[in-house]
């Protein structure tokens, strides 16, 4: 098999999202992620198929040059499901906004999860209603004032990743859109786990939501206020490397290595693949001012996929079944002569 | 007792009570046994929504009607010869279907003061508050005579009073001189394994049910159907939701192409899917999804990655499938969409029949959105109509709506097994050439069909983006006015191109004359028999049935012009007649619709044709 780049994932379409999208550049990460994971599992471009809805964000299967269906509103991941389920040799992968995935597809996205279907999601959120110039989102912060809200919002967001551990989600990360690299990890990661994997990228929206993550994305602040996790690696975070979590019995807690009794033994070490889920969601939970947000491979264990039970099930009663063909079917049960 | 047996030509059974009493399974075997005699045959289950609702209540009460006859029986049948009535509310709700010489057999043991008044019954004489006094009543105490039976089977009496209704086939057995040696076997073969206590006890009360019959003075008569003649072979019962299922597994095994179905539960039309369910050795995948739109978008997306897709759902279901049909009419895959009508609009009547969603089926979608649409028009003719939808969805490259209703879904009759030999291969056009610039031009279509290539996912170097934006032929983005035209009046003309590809219409009856009575859908076997009651009563008159309805034969128009008038019977408002109004202006179009949640009365639609004649 030859050796496929980026540019074998590019297609010759003229992407047109906004200069200074955030999608632009979690676009590059997956073109760049796919050669590698193609390398790794040794898959044929033929076999990618790049699934959306609608939105800004769902233009993407346009600007792949891979099999690709851009769906319609909130019904990206029901697509995917049933090509899945169609064909389990496929590899699939969606884009899909929060208003999208977590509004009018919120739906397919919890019993997706749920099943825990083979399919990659990639959830872009940027907080926003874009496509349909500025209204809030399910994401948008209480009290965001966009062109639904000019009074500010009176409802609650999503955490996605609340959403998606709450569902028994078994691969959850998270990341900005400007860390390319980390991007390409993630994607890689969710590439190889088997079961539903959902990558929210956090993405700038400049014309409708501009800063939509500033408080974490903004370089000045950004590596004290988010924390990349890796698997067998201490959670340390902050730009002088001085910070960690850790549990104190009860919670987890930010705190300063070498203050308050606490050295760098006592930080904890991450485990995505872990059983435990509740460790899993506090870290997905963690917000400012008291705590980083989490960023990296949050959770990735495995369990039972939909498209492998739906298969097996098929292949075990072909072979117990009598009913071999159609004839077989008409004939079986009660039936009659007439001479 | 000496018994006179009557031979008749048919007889129609209406068997009634708690929609816990068994009716359903008291009618099917009784069906079932009929069939296998060798008598044509069909039936009606008219059930309320509830699983169970009051006791002893109108509106719990479920029924089950079976007509069976020497030839070939048409419908389920208008009136009936036998009414079984379990409690008094079945006799309530039932009462209006006996004929002047029916018999009416209740069990006294439900007919107290509570009973009657439950049912509201303002007298204690029901037969004479109800104008039936007159008829044959069989009125004995089923529930003590049944107790009585199984007092020494060990089983609780709630067990026991479950054995009513073998008490009552048994009677009805005796009534109508079918042998008890069916409904053994079947007991014995449902049984066997899980509850091999219950055979004997049933046996046995089936048995002292057809001899208390044999007793009665009151059952002065019996009749006997003799069985038919009909065609030789291999025959089997079969519904409507079971033959859609089957015709699907079908177009699966001559397509080469795995079945997948996605769809939601929805009476009527679930029957469908747990079919489906049970065939996963024929390669059969079904999803149940999350919701309606989750059934058709899975099954969009297995079309896209090469499978024989299909949802099934019934009016309601249809709604919110809508914006997903439109996706699979710009993107141009094969989908069969199966309504089973039930009454509407909105929930309506869950569980009655009607033929309301013609018009959602070809209009209900945004933009200029053409999908065909068929329809079936017996049981048993589901298995060639859902075979037949799906071979224009894949050789057509185009979602097709399959209609079929609750009454058609529910109901079953005999069918001839047919050899899946004699059925033609179905050959999807899938797409073998690229472009003069190596791309795959996925609405590139072919000159004479009109039809667009079907590339599948994992097809090397035909890489290529669908969706529901407007495209051009080489399935990138456009805008442009003129492709947009282009493009709507190609979609609309590849779906008017298959009236190239199926049959014309036939004409029973003289081709030209006074009146053709027109129907579509599940109203064949009532117009079939007022048409034959017509004639025989010395009247001209012709009849077409339209299996085909977006686009009508080719032939139709020639058709219909050779009449003076045409009468559209169909279970709507008129739907069918205000679309062939706007296809043919100059044909002089008549309705005559029912919209009771009911099949038509045969006598119904001779009233009509007398009208016009």
């Amino acid at each position: 098999m030859a050796t496929l780049s980026f540019k074998d994932f590019k297609s010759d379409q003229e992407v047109r999202w906004c200069p200074g999208c955030g999608d632009h550049a979690v676009l590059a990460a997956l073109q760049r992620a796919l050669p590698k994971v193609s390398q790794a599992l040794n898959y044929e471009k033929e076999r990618y198929v790049v699934v959306s809805g609608i939105g800004c964000s769902s233009r993407l299967p346009y600007y792949m040059d891979t099999y690709g269906f851009h769906g319609i509103h909130g019904r990206a991941t029901a697509i995917s499901t049933g090509i899945k389920v169609a064909n389990p040799w496929l590899t699939v992968w969606q884009a899909c906004g929060d208003g999208d995935a977590l509004a009018i597809g919120g739906n397919h996205f919890i019993h997706a999860i749920r099943r825990n279907i083979d399919i990659n999601i990639i959830l872009f959120n940027n907080r926003i209603y874009g496509l349909t110039k500025g209204q809030y989102s399910p994401t948008s912060k209480f009290g965001a004032i966009t062109k639904t809200s000019p009074y500010g919002t009176v409802e609650h967001p999503f955490n996605p990743g609340s959403l998606v551990l709450g569902a028994k989600g078994t691969f959850f990360a998270r990341s900005l859109d400007v860390e390319l690299k980390l991007n390409e990890e993630i994607m890689t990661a969710a590439a190889l786990h088997d079961g539903t994997s959902v990558m929210e990228m956090l993405t700038n929206c400049v014309i409708f939501n501009d800063g939509a993550h500033r408080e974490i994305s903004d370089p000045e602040v950004r590596a004290d206020r988010t924390i990349v996790l890796r698997a067998g690696e201490k959670m340390i975070f902050g730009k002088n490397r001085d910070r960690g979590l850790v549990y104190d019995g009860r919670k987890i807690r930010a705190v300063h290595i070498g203050e308050g009794g606490y050295s760098e033994e006592d930080i904890l070490v991450h485990d995505p693949h872990s059983d435990n889920i509740g460790l899993h969601m506090a870290l997905a939970d963690m917000k400012g001012p008291d705590y980083p947000v989490a960023l990296g491979v949050i959770r990735d264990v495995r369990d039972v996929t939909y498209d492998d039970g739906v298969r097996d099930q098929v292949k075990d009663v072909m072979l117990k079944s009598k009913i071999h063909c159609v004839d077989d079917l008409l004939h079986s049960g009660s039936t009659w002569e007439v001479e | 007792m000496e018994h006179k047996i009557i031979d008749v030509q048919d007889v129609v059974i209406r068997f009634a009570g708690d929609s816990g009493d068994g009716m359903q399974l008291t009618g099917s075997l009784f069906a079932n046994m009929s069939a296998i005699y060798g008598n044509g045959l069909s039936t009606f289950p008219d059930y309320p929504a509830e699983i169970r609702a009051p006791q002893g209540t109108v509106s719990g009460v479920s029924g089950f009607q079976v007509h069976i006859g020497s030839e070939k029986v048409n419908t389920p049948g208008d009136y009936c010869d036998l009414l079984v009535a379990m409690n008094p509310a079945a006799l309530m709700a039932n009462a209006k279907w006996c004929k002047r010489n029916a018999m009416i057999l209740v069990d006294e043991d439900s007919f107290d003061e509570a009973g009657l008044r439950k049912a509201g019954f303002k007298t204690d004489n029901p037969f004479a508050e109800l104008g039936v006094d007159d008829r044959v009543l069989v009125v004995v105490p089923i529930t003590t005579l049944t107790e009585e039976s199984l007092k020494d089977s060990g089983m609780d009496i709630k067990a026991i009073h479950k054995c009513k209704n073998m008490f009552t086939l048994g009677m009805a057995c005796f009534v109508y001189d079918r042998p008890l040696d069916y409904i053994f076997e079947y007991l014995e073969s449902k049984f066997a394994k899980k509850h091999p206590e219950v055979i004997e006890p049933n046996k046995k009360v089936l048995k002292d049910g057809f001899n208390y019959a044999a007793n009665l003075q009151v059952i002065a008569d019996t009749y006997h159907i003799a069985p038919s003649h009909p065609k030789k072979g291999t025959y089997r019962n079969i519904t409507g939701n079971q033959a859609v299922a089957w015709g699907l597994l079908a177009a699966s095994e001559k397509s080469g192409l795995p079945l997948f179905c996605g769809s939601y539960p929805i009476t009527p039309a679930t029957g469908i899917l747990e079919e489906l369910a049970i065939h996963k050795s024929l390669g059969a995948k079904t999803l149940q999804a999350e919701d309606e739109i989750a059934g058709i978008c899975t099954a969009i997306g297995a079309s896209y990655a090469g499978n024989l897709a299909v949802t099934t759902t019934s009016g309601p279901g249809l709604s919110l499938k809508t914006e997903a049909l439109g996706l699979a009419v710009m993107a141009e895959l094969p989908l069969v969409v199966v309504d089973v009508q039930r009454a509407g609009p909105s929930t309506g009547i869950p569980t009655k029949t009607e033929q309301t969603d013609l018009n959602q089926a070809l209009y209900g979608r945004n933009g200029e959105c053409p999908i065909p649409v068929i329809a079936a028009h017996s049981p048993a003719n589901c298995f060639d109509a859902a075979f037949t939808a799906a071979k224009i969805a894949l050789e057509h490259m185009t979602p097709v709506m399959l209609l079929s209703e609750g009454f058609l879904g529910n109901g079953s009759e005999p069918w001839l097994i047919p050899s899946m030999k004699d059925y033609p291969v179905i050959k999807p056009p899938f797409a073998k050439s690229l472009g003069a610039d190596g791309k795959f031009k996925p609405f590139e279509r072919d000159p004479e069909t009109l039809v667009p290539r079907w590339a599948i996912p994992g097809q090397k170097g035909f890489e290529h983006r669908v969706g529901g934006l407007e495209k051009n032929h080489d399935g990138v983005l456009s805008s442009d006015p003129a492709n947009h035209a282009l493009m709507v009046a190609e979609r609309e003309a590849k779906v008017q191109k298959i009236a190239d590809f199926i049959p014309e219409l036939e004409v029973d009856g003289p081709a030209s004359g006074k009146l053709l009575v027109v129907g579509w859908g599940g109203t064949f076997g009532h117009i079939l028999s007022a048409v034959h009651e017509v004639r025989e009563a010395g009247m001209t008159v012709s009849r077409a049935h339209f299996d085909y309805i977006y686009p009508v034969p080719r032939n139709t128009g020639k058709v219909l012009a050779g009449f003076e008038k045409i009468l559209v019977c169909e279970l709507n408002s008129g739907q069918f007649a205000n679309y062939l109004r706007t296809l043919f202006p100059t044909a002089d179009i008549v309705k005559c619709n029912k919209v009771q949640g009911q099949p038509f009365l045969v006598n119904e639609i001779v009233d009509a044709i007398k009208e016009e004649l």
